[in-house]
């Protein structure tokens, strides 16, 4: 059984399809990319599976659970978590609360002893605080834990938001364009970064990107898109020479 | 330059930063604790409303400085609960009890407002908490049978347990605990889970969202929360005035919250406190001036020999006296404070300090805004 698939997924935007039919299944511990060219529905796709918007018609399976119908902050819960394309991160808070903000789906405390800041809501909270800090370690980012995200240049928002993704403790990552803005250097480590994801930490990746080196480097399968339908799945060889995909990109 | 070395992740969770910081509130503590023993009545029943202030602060903080949901209707909620307290004290309710129903019926009429603000954002959610307060100010004067109307309601000096509070001093020490237990449980809060579930909804809902954050209920948390903070506010206010009418509860008044926390500086608690602190010294630091600055000018122009002092002492006392002048300077503050400091007077007092703990090495660079060219869906 596969850990996700989607099923026949659409989306209509009055009259434009975004999403027109997509069909396809992730492996656990595998590198899934989607490519495509702009405004093909790489996104929408991301945001059908974080339960932003509602799919016209077809299935979201996750672990053999249909979740086209869970409410969207249930999602992280259940072990889906995402970076976003125009980073959103929490600009007027630290970086440590941008992480730690993330271990909000396994809160276990509730409203009255945090109001009297019970001695189990500190025991949580430094539970909530070691899980953040083996991620801050993982990607390096130490020295930026007390700066404010407002303060910190654009490659390590970048690093920070998939640090917040990663502290929700995920079984499926959904990257968002994670080498974009991002300079030689730092789609390198990125490479790297999404390597030891899927190797070390056994998280399964869905990522959307343009770069295909990057792509090249990292994916095991990718799904190329155009104007919202599938065009091709395979390795990265396979579709980029894939006739249709080419037309795609290149006209003809 | 201090420098605060880190062992342990609890020093990240506690109250203080470190023993030098408890120094300086104990201190600060002890300071207030004075002040009863060492000014006039006068003085500290006006320090008094700093306190009260400083809950409506705290309150109004939660919701526009960390959940960054603005409303524009706070005084009717502190309305509700200074009348609910109020009435509940003519019914014969022992005090705590009826604090209690007040501080209960305030945060489930939160609750309640909090609804639209899940549909609602920015000036949308001004405009219908704006429309919540008129309501209510109306029903303030068209419920007799509760409200008294227009003929007003007098308010019973309160007592707890048998002691009175009736004098200013005791009043004021009644004031104190309950500002400092609020600052506590929200302080609480905003070192939990909650706390930060704000922060994150002010900053970006989207991504709160895919966090596990459900706007719905921590939108109406916040709301009930602050709801439930300004009902406390309100039964120590309708103690403070004596004798409620429903004209005390309009925008103006809800006006005068928002500037509060705006000119205190968003987003800090400290800014909640020392906005209270403006807010409630402001208009009689205007009357002293109005009363005291003929004299004062006209006894420095028989010293100095110069009648133009004269001249302008009157000028001023006279302006001073004039109806709305109050309001002016308020306004005034206000867009100073928008223009020159943001941050309000928290963000002046953190650069004042960095001053002058980094003494003869401070950048007056330090804290020059950058122009940020990302953009986001966000920023629209």
């Amino acid at each position: 059984m596969s850990l996700f698939a989607a099923e026949q997924i659409a989306i209509n935007f009055g009259g434009i399809k975004a999403v027109d039919g997509v069909t396809f299944s992730i492996e656990k511990g595998e590198v899934f990319t989607i490519i495509g060219p702009n405004g093909a529905g790489k996104t929408t796709i991301f945001n059908l599976m974080s339960r932003i918007y509602d799919p016209t018609a077809g299935r979201l399976m996750f672990e053999g659970k249909d979740i086209t119908h869970v409410p969207p902050h249930r999602i992280a819960g259940l072990g889906i978590a995402r970076t976003f394309q125009n980073i959103e991160l929490f600009e007027h808070a630290t970086l440590l609360q941008n992480l730690l903000l993330a271990r909000h789906a396994h809160k276990k405390s509730d409203f009255l002893s945090e109001l009297l800041f019970l001695p189990s809501v500190r025991r949580l909270e430094i539970e909530h605080r070691e899980a953040v800090e083996k991620v801050i370690d993982f990607l390096d980012l130490q020295q930026y834990r007390d700066s404010f995200i407002v303060n910190l240049p654009y490659g390590v928002r970048k690093v920070t938001e998939l640090a917040r993704a990663l502290c929700t403790n995920p079984k499926l990552l959904l990257l968002d364009e994670p080498s974009s803005g991002l300079n030689v250097e730092e789609t390198e480590d990125m490479a790297f970064w999404i390597q030891d994801i899927k190797n070390l930490l056994g998280i399964t990746v869905l990522m959307v990107e343009h770069d295909m080196t990057l792509v090249s480097a990292v994916s095991d399968r990718v799904l190329a898109l155009n104007y919202g339908r599938p065009l091709a799945t395979g390795t990265p060889r396979e579709v980029q020479s894939h006739p249709e995909v080419m037309r795609a990109y290149l006209g003809g | 330059m201090r420098f605060v070395f880190k062992t342990s992740y609890n020093q990240d969770i506690q109250l203080f930063r470190d023993k030098v910081d408890m120094g300086w509130y104990l201190a600060l503590a002890a300071a207030v604790i004075a002040v009863p023993f060492l000014l006039s009545d006068y003085y500290v029943g006006e320090t008094a409303w700093v306190f009260i202030y400083g809950l409506c602060g705290v309150s109004l903080m939660t919701l526009v400085g960390y959940t960054g949901l603005v409303s524009l209707g706070h005084a009717a909620f502190l309305g509700i609960g200074a009348y609910a307290h109020a009435y509940f004290l003519q019914r014969g309710i022992p005090w705590i009890g009826s604090v209690v129903l007040a501080v209960f019926i305030t945060t489930v009429c939160g609750f309640v407002v909090g609804l639209p603000a899940l549909r609602m954002s920015g000036i949308y959610l001004s405009i219908a908490t704006l429309a919540f307060s008129v309501i209510i100010q109306e029903v303030f004067s068209r419920w007799e049978a509760v409200t008294n109307g227009f003929k007003g309601m007098p308010v019973a000096p309160p007592v707890i347990f048998g002691i009175s509070f009736a004098d200013a001093r005791e009043f004021y020490f009644l004031c104190l605990f309950f500002l400092v237990v609020a600052l506590w449980a929200t302080r609480n809060l905003l070192r939990a889970p909650t706390g930060r579930a704000w922060i994150a909804i002010r900053d970006s809902e989207v991504a709160a969202q895919s966090m596990g954050v459900n706007l719905a209920l921590y939108k109406s948390m916040a709301f009930a929360y602050s709801a439930g903070l300004m009902g406390l506010a309100g039964a120590l206010f309708a103690h403070k005035i004596a004798y409620l009418a429903p004209d005390i509860f309009t925008i103006l008044l809800s006006i005068q919250m928002l500037l509060l926390v705006i000119v205190g500086g968003l987003g800090s608690l400290h800014g909640a406190v020392l906005g209270a602190i403006f807010v409630a010294l402001l208009p009689p630091i205007i009357a002293i001036l109005r009363d005291g600055m003929p004299a004062t000018f006209s006894e420095l122009s028989q010293s100095t020999g110069i009648g133009l002092f004269h001249i302008v002492g009157d000028a001023l006392g006279n302006f001073l006296k004039k109806p709305g002048v109050e309001a002016g300077i308020f306004g005034l503050i206000l867009v100073l404070t928008i223009l020159l400091e943001p941050l309000g007077m928290y963000g002046r007092w953190v650069k004042i300090r960095v001053f002058f703990s980094t003494f003869p090495l401070y950048k007056a660079d330090s804290f020059k805004r950058q122009k940020s060219y990302m953009k986001t869906e966000r920023l629209r």
